[in-house]
């Protein structure tokens, strides 16, 4: 614990400077005196059983957030693959069946190996910290939840190298495509889903007990900072949606192998049914995915804008109708499957209301900055690009959610921008905007700023090379999910792959500059950023391994 | 505010633990070795076995181990009140995922009834769909389905007036008994306690017995088989997770019961007690939605 001590007096010293978070400051001596008090409080451990056997949330947050940053490079190879049979009409590398497995992988291993886990990691890193708790209020049950995702995804990406080849039936497995006509593969991609579940559901016990249950004396609820109470309402749609998934993929199981016949209509069946109950889980999953980010870019904003939240309280409120409305929503996703007009309509208006509270949301965001003393570190500068990059993903929501004119872009390349657009700007952006605000947090160095700034703009130029040109082919017609194209989206397709591989490589930076500010030595301060308000800025950097072992009073 | 302070007592956090990881194998363990039971991909059939055992004994060992362990902690007195407010959460919230697992097998059961079937049939906005088996007539239960070449519907269907409504009465009654079991371990009466709940016990182990019976039946005599077209595939997935939640309910009943009459839990201290019988009324309200919408209409 000799570092522990150093973290102490380096925290005396900086006692001083931290003038956003005066009102925390009393409570800061005194958790610093317990720290002394309690040396015998057991640190990490040493080798690799920390790892394996951790009850502390900062080595599971860490290890989500590199199983996070492996996927995502595994996922990204895929989505490379993809773009390299794309960059030309025709079929140059790989053949159509391996094309779909490469597209289903792909689309599975970002949304549940790379987007969630990251959101969890950050969960976990930082929701004790900002709610003044020691840890996650059930830390065994963290490191399951942790641990059986590298086990799950060991057998999705088994099922690779199975006769039969992958799931191949695209991320949304509709069925029949994945029931009768799929590979035998299917079953192992089942139980890995379910196993999926099972660690989502649990981590989403975790952080809603934690927020619920162990905030700091006067940390109200309307206190919280926008982060947790974002992940709060997540939780809530983990907790409702993921059981829906489970079931699913159960009527799937019980068709292939028992006889059953949920999703055949031979047997009094439907194959729609499967649509409606997978939406049911798609559309709060879809949310469960950017929720998160809301809250990121709420924290990341006022901190380089100087300037308190514009509208916090009307945040959660919008934050909460989004939530809400996620669940009456899901059939907007099958306008041409041949619902009733009734259905159609219904679908149509709700998904319509969803640009309301997103709409609070981002004139929040810019009202926030509005006449504020603004700085463009590498945070903001992915923050900035999330507000402007998500709305137009929202626009192109909006335009889909117009059931007649979905008929006409249902299925084409204008799906695949919309959803890059929330999802690679709105959710990864999200991701690295925190990875690099917190960083010098978690590890009590400064990243290379310039280096992240590069890393930015690189990755926003290949963004949006890579997906703006999908609107234009989808609009004119290019269907999704196909391994070749008529010659007149050639160009496009070409240029799409150019910025696939741009942003591609760009991550690389991303990596080198994580590795090296874990390595060098630039000691951050406890404040870090100027502007930042919250408990987490009180806490030295880097981060003691138990946060507050006796909770801090907040006025 | 300032109580709270006073009143503060550490909230307790566990050291190092195998348990998680090796849960998480466990888990590996029996997804890996199902799906290839399942599959039986070229020699995978025997490994398949043997991982999925593995994976079954894996699991008991760290269930036994777990809960033991967490038993023994609050023993030793390091559950605050908070860490006891963490659990009942905790519970809620498991309980509330199971509800909408439930709620997915009820989901796709209104959707076939109210939707899909009429469908097929020529009613309805969507009736167009007849054309794909011309004559099809919809009705519930669907005795004839479209295609019976490839799903021969079932001859009969199970009667809700005996088997069903028997094991309404035998699970509500059990609700009973474990709340007055629940009162009397309040009131510090331990033989009452243990009285009561191994009557709970025994209930559930009837209930079970007949749900058997009844599945014996559904196969022998009835021809309601998993097979039998949706009817029967919506039928058994509803009742046989039900039956499955019985199952795990009476072994958790049995355990607690095993730990009253060890002298464990006290009037005020009791929240594994409270746990299992908040899961005992969820599977009971379970069954109350299955004998109305399964079985009776």
């Amino acid at each position: 614990m000799t570092t522990g001590t150093e973290q102490i007096t380096a925290a005396e010293i900086e006692t001083a400077e931290a003038g956003q978070n005066e009102s925390f400051e009393g409570v800061q001596a005194d958790t610093d005196k317990h720290t002394d008090a309690t040396e015998h409080h057991h640190g990490p451990a040493k080798g690799i059983s920390r790892w394996f056997f951790t009850t502390n949330h900062k080595d599971i947050g860490s290890m989500y957030l590199w199983f996070s940053l492996v996927m995502f490079m595994v996922g990204g190879c895929m989505a490379l693959m993809v773009r390299t049979e794309l960059f030309q009409p025709g079929l140059q590398f790989i053949q159509p069946d391996f094309f779909n497995q490469m597209t289903t992988m792909h689309g599975l291993i970002m949304v549940f190996g790379a987007v969630m886990p990251a959101f969890v990691g950050l969960a976990n890193w930082m929701i004790p910290m900002m709610v003044g708790a020691p840890d996650m209020a059930l830390p065994r049950l963290n490191n399951w939840s942790f641990w059986i995702l590298p086990f799950a995804f060991s057998i999705m990406l088994m099922t690779l190298f199975m006769e039969g080849g992958g799931p191949n039936f695209g991320w949304t497995f509709y069925a029949p495509l994945s029931t009768t006509f799929a590979p035998p593969s299917v079953t192992y991609f089942i139980f890995a889903v379910h196993m999926m579940g099972i660690s989502s559901i649990m981590g989403a016990i975790n952080v809603i007990v934690t927020i619920l249950n162990m905030r700091a004396p006067g940390m109200d609820m309307m206190k919280l900072p926008l982060f947790v109470w974002t992940w709060l309402i997540t939780a809530f749609l983990l907790i409702l949606v993921m059981p829906i998934l489970a079931g699913v993929v159960t009527m799937m199981l019980m068709d292939i192998h028992f006889g059953t016949s949920f999703f055949n209509a031979a047997g009094g069946g439907d194959p729609v049914l499967f649509q409606h109950i997978f939406w049911f889980f798609g559309h709060p999953e879809v949310y469960i995915m950017i929720l998160p980010a809301f809250g990121i870019v709420s924290e990341i904003i006022p901190t380089f804008a100087r300037k308190k939240l514009f509208g916090y309280s009307s945040m959660v409120y919008a934050t909460s109708s989004i939530a809400f409305l996620s669940f009456i929503v899901w059939a907007h996703h099958m306008f041409t499957v041949g619902m009733p007009l009734a259905g159609e309509l219904f679908f149509m208006f709700a998904t319509m209301l969803i640009a309301v509270p997103t709409g609070v949301k981002v004139f929040n965001w810019v009202a926030t900055m509005f006449r504020g003393s603004m700085t463009f570190e590498t945070p903001m500068l992915f923050a900035l690009a999330f507000v402007v990059l998500f709305s137009i993903g929202g626009f192109s929501g909006l335009m889909l959610a117009i059931a007649p004119a979905d008929f006409q872009y249902h299925d084409t390349y204008f799906v695949v921008a919309h959803f890059h657009y929330v999802l690679v700007p709105g959710s990864i952006f999200s991701i690295m905007a925190a990875a690099y605000y917190w960083l010098p947090k978690w590890t009590g160095n400064y990243y290379d700023e310039k280096m992240g700034k590069i890393h930015f703009w690189l990755s926003f130029i290949g963004i949006n090379i890579t997906f703006f040109p999908m609107h234009f082919v989808g609009l004119a017609g290019m269907p999704r999910r196909v391994p070749d194209y008529a010659l007149q989206f050639a160009d496009f397709n070409a240029v799409s792959t150019v910025g696939a591989f741009l942003f591609g490589f760009s991550q690389l930076l991303f990596i080198y500059n994580v590795v090296c500010c874990i390595r060098k030595k630039n000691q951050a301060s406890k404040q870090v950023w100027e502007g930042a308000y919250g408990l987490e800025w009180t806490l030295p950097s880097p981060a003691p391994y138990h946060s507050f072992t006796k909770p801090p009073k907040v006025d | 505010m300032d109580s709270q302070t006073q009143e503060y007592q550490e909230y307790y956090v566990p050291t190092q633990s195998y348990f998680p990881i090796v849960a998480s194998v466990s888990l590996f363990c029996l997804a890996f070795g199902a799906a290839s039971v399942l599959t039986a991909v070229e020699n995978t059939g025997d490994m398949g076995m043997i991982m999925l055992f593995t994976g079954f004994i894996l699991l008991f060992f760290v269930i036994i181990s777990w809960f033991t362990k967490v038993a023994a902690e609050s023993r030793d007195g390091l559950y605050s009140a908070q860490m006891d407010v963490s659990f009942r959460w905790g519970m809620g919230w498991f309980i509330s995922s199971e509800v909408m697992f439930f709620a997915a097998f009820f989901g796709a059961l209104f959707y076939i009834r109210v939707f899909s079937v009429p469908w097929l049939g020529g009613e309805g906005d969507k009736g167009v769909s007849n054309m794909l088996w011309e004559g099809f007539v919809s009705q519930w239960p669907l005795m004839t389905t479209p295609d019976p070449s490839l799903f021969k519907g079932p001859a009969q269907v199970v009667d809700p007036w005996h088997i069903p409504l028997l094991n309404t009465i035998l699970l509500i009654s059990s609700s009973l008994t474990l709340t007055l079991s629940h009162k009397a371990l309040k009131l510090n009466n331990r033989t009452w306690t243990s009285i009561w709940l191994a009557v709970t016990v025994v209930l559930g182990a009837v209930f079970l017995y007949y749900q058997v019976l009844e599945y014996h039946e559904a196969y022998t005599e009835l021809g309601l088989t998993l097979s039998a077209g949706v009817y029967g595939s919506t039928f058994f997935i509803l009742t046989g997770f039900h039956g499955l939640h019985v199952t795990i309910g009476t072994i958790m009943l049995l355990c607690i019961l095993v730990r009253v009459l060890e002298g464990e839990f006290t009037g005020k201290k009791h929240f594994a007690f409270e746990a299992v019988a908040w899961y005992w009324h969820f599977v009971d309200v379970v069954w109350v939605g299955l004998f109305i919408f399964v079985y009776i209409l």
